[in-house]
């Protein structure tokens, strides 16, 4: 082998484009009054501070320019950056805010659906790495994701995560992790931890005949087994997401 | 065919090596040619359960390096002439044991021994491991105790995922609930988890349940295992589990307290 073939080979591995899909928040802005617009985004923020401390964020300005409201791209990055968000791309600009915003180095996404009133005469795409980002916080569900079924029982230390939907036709034991992307039933006992809809699916549910379960939750939304009432354990119950609290109701 | 037995547990001090010892002897006394080895290296005990700590020359360790033959380390059982120990290295730990060197020494006892028990050590590390991973058939000890329970159910989990015959996806290691230090009476008190409570968190096939008694304290002292003592509750209890194992069917005597014992033994039934 030569030197420089070496050195090529050498050269070659130091970066490496890679395509990555990512759930990111999207701001939808609909006014022009922004004192207004700035009480209200630290009313949100104060909700969950955790939450939205240096998240990612997508400025979504199709409202806006339907409204024809005019607001300066400028003042409004600059409200949202006070916020503590970090604005990672504008979506549904106009020509002039797509503009602004790559002057001051935010990447611009087209509209979501094709006839979004804005006029996009020249699509600008920044075309070095592909983001997707999708419009709500369930993510496109992938067509065909088999779902998982375990016959045999989960003890103590196993975990299992299935990319879909998990079938257990066992019990759980205490001490088990049991995690999937979509609904978790549990023909048995459910003893350990049973994660559903961990890729923040909030429709995701979890189902099981006996509720005796550490810890369960939907989505990140969580409860431990010292917070589930004698009301509920040890029979079928499901358990759901609404309006951002888990509900634990009995099969009917 | 051998079979190779692991007795396992997980949580220390539940009776592991007294169980090992008690349904070795129990097989070779049926007339089955068995070896019992002791993988908890560095804190060896299987031979002074066997009464045989006076005769080690040769160990384990020994024969995985090869610096003895197989032949050279084991012991014959002084009751029994069809039982042989291997017995653990004191002045080692079980950094010593390879996987590669447990597979010979067992590939080579199979074609002598007709089963072989593998006493393992407390924990889930590489001893623990090792005394699992080559198992046809695995007795789980566990105490009427929460924490044993556990320990239990993990061990349970492992023999599931990382023994030998799951990883080469043969047939699954076969798994017996042997439930020990068992006391009716206290489990009447509340102060003990029943055999249901164990099946129901375990659901494992129940081999049998040996009672709390003196006698198995009696008999590690003395170097004897208590399976040899046939008077013993718990002596007959061991009887009861070999026998089952090799597929008799055996009503459990040792479950309800001795009162409902007796009624049962002079109420017909």
């Amino acid at each position: 082998m030569s030197q420089d073939s070496k050195k090529t080979a050498k050269l070659a591995n130091t970066l490496e484009f890679k395509t990555s899909t990512f759930s990111v928040p999207v701001l939808l802005v609909a006014t022009d009054d922004l004192s207004l617009f700035e009480k209200q985004l630290v009313q949100k923020i104060n909700q969950a501070p955790e939450f939205f401390k240096n998240s990612p964020l997508v400025l979504d300005l199709q409202e806006i320019n339907i409204q024809n409201h005019k607001v300066d791209l400028n003042a409004l990055v600059a409200v949202i950056r006070k916020a503590g968000l970090l604005i990672v791309g504008i979506r549904a600009g106009n020509d002039l805010q797509n503009k602004q915003a790559l002057e001051i180095g935010i990447p611009v996404y087209p509209a979501q659906d094709r006839e979004s009133v804005v006029e996009v005469k020249k699509p600008i795409r920044v075309q070095v790495v592909k983001a997707q980002v999708p419009t709500s916080t369930r993510p496109d569900i992938k067509e065909s994701v088999p779902t998982t079924i375990i016959t045999h029982p989960i003890r103590s230390g196993q975990r299992i995560y299935a990319a879909g939907d998990l079938i257990v036709m066992a019990q759980v034991s205490a001490g088990a992790e049991i995690i999937a992307e979509g609904n978790i039933h549990v023909y048995s006992s459910l003893r350990g931890r049973a994660l559903a809809g961990v890729q923040g699916d909030i429709e995701a549910r979890i189902f099981c005949f006996d509720l005796q379960a550490e810890l369960i939750s939907i989505a990140g939304n969580y409860k431990v087994s010292e917070d589930l009432s004698v009301s509920v354990r040890n029979k079928p119950v499901q358990i759901y997401l609404q309006d951002g609290s888990l509900i634990i109701k009995d099969i009917v | 065919m051998a079979r190779v037995i692991v007795v396992t547990s997980g949580k220390g001090g539940v009776g592991k090596t007294t169980t090992s010892a008690a349904i070795a002897m129990g097989l070779a006394k049926r007339g089955h040619k068995t070896a019992v080895i002791d993988f908890d290296v560095g804190l060896r005990n299987l031979d002074l359960i066997m009464g045989c700590e006076r005769r080690v020359v040769y160990d384990f360790v020994n024969v995985i390096n090869e610096e003895a033959t197989l032949n050279q380390a084991l012991i014959r059982d002084k009751n029994c002439n069809l039982l042989y120990i291997l017995p653990a290295s004191q002045t080692r730990d079980k950094e010593a044991l390879s996987q590669e060197g447990v597979g010979r020494v067992l590939d080579e006892l199979k074609k002598d021994f007709k089963y072989i028990v593998c006493d393992s050590p407390a924990g889930i590390e590489k001893g623990a491991h090792l005394a699992m991973y080559f198992a046809d058939d695995a007795f789980v000890v566990t105490n009427p105790e929460v924490s044993s329970v556990r320990d239990s159910d993990r061990i349970l989990g492992l023999l599931s995922s990382k023994s030998r015959r799951a990883e080469q996806n043969e047939e699954p290691i076969n798994e017996f609930l042997l439930l020990t230090r068992y006391s009716p009476e206290r489990v009447k008190l509340g102060e003990m988890l029943s055999v249901d409570d164990v099946q129901d968190i375990l659901s494992l096939h129940l081999l049998g349940v040996i009672p709390e008694s003196k006698s198995v304290l009696n008999a590690s002292n003395s170097g004897t295992p208590v399976i040899l003592d046939e008077k013993s509750d718990a002596g007959q209890a061991y009887e009861d589990v070999v026998a089952r194992y090799l597929g008799e069917e055996r009503p459990h005597r040792f479950i309800e307290d001795k009162k409902g014992f007796f009624r049962n033994l002079f109420g017909g039934n």
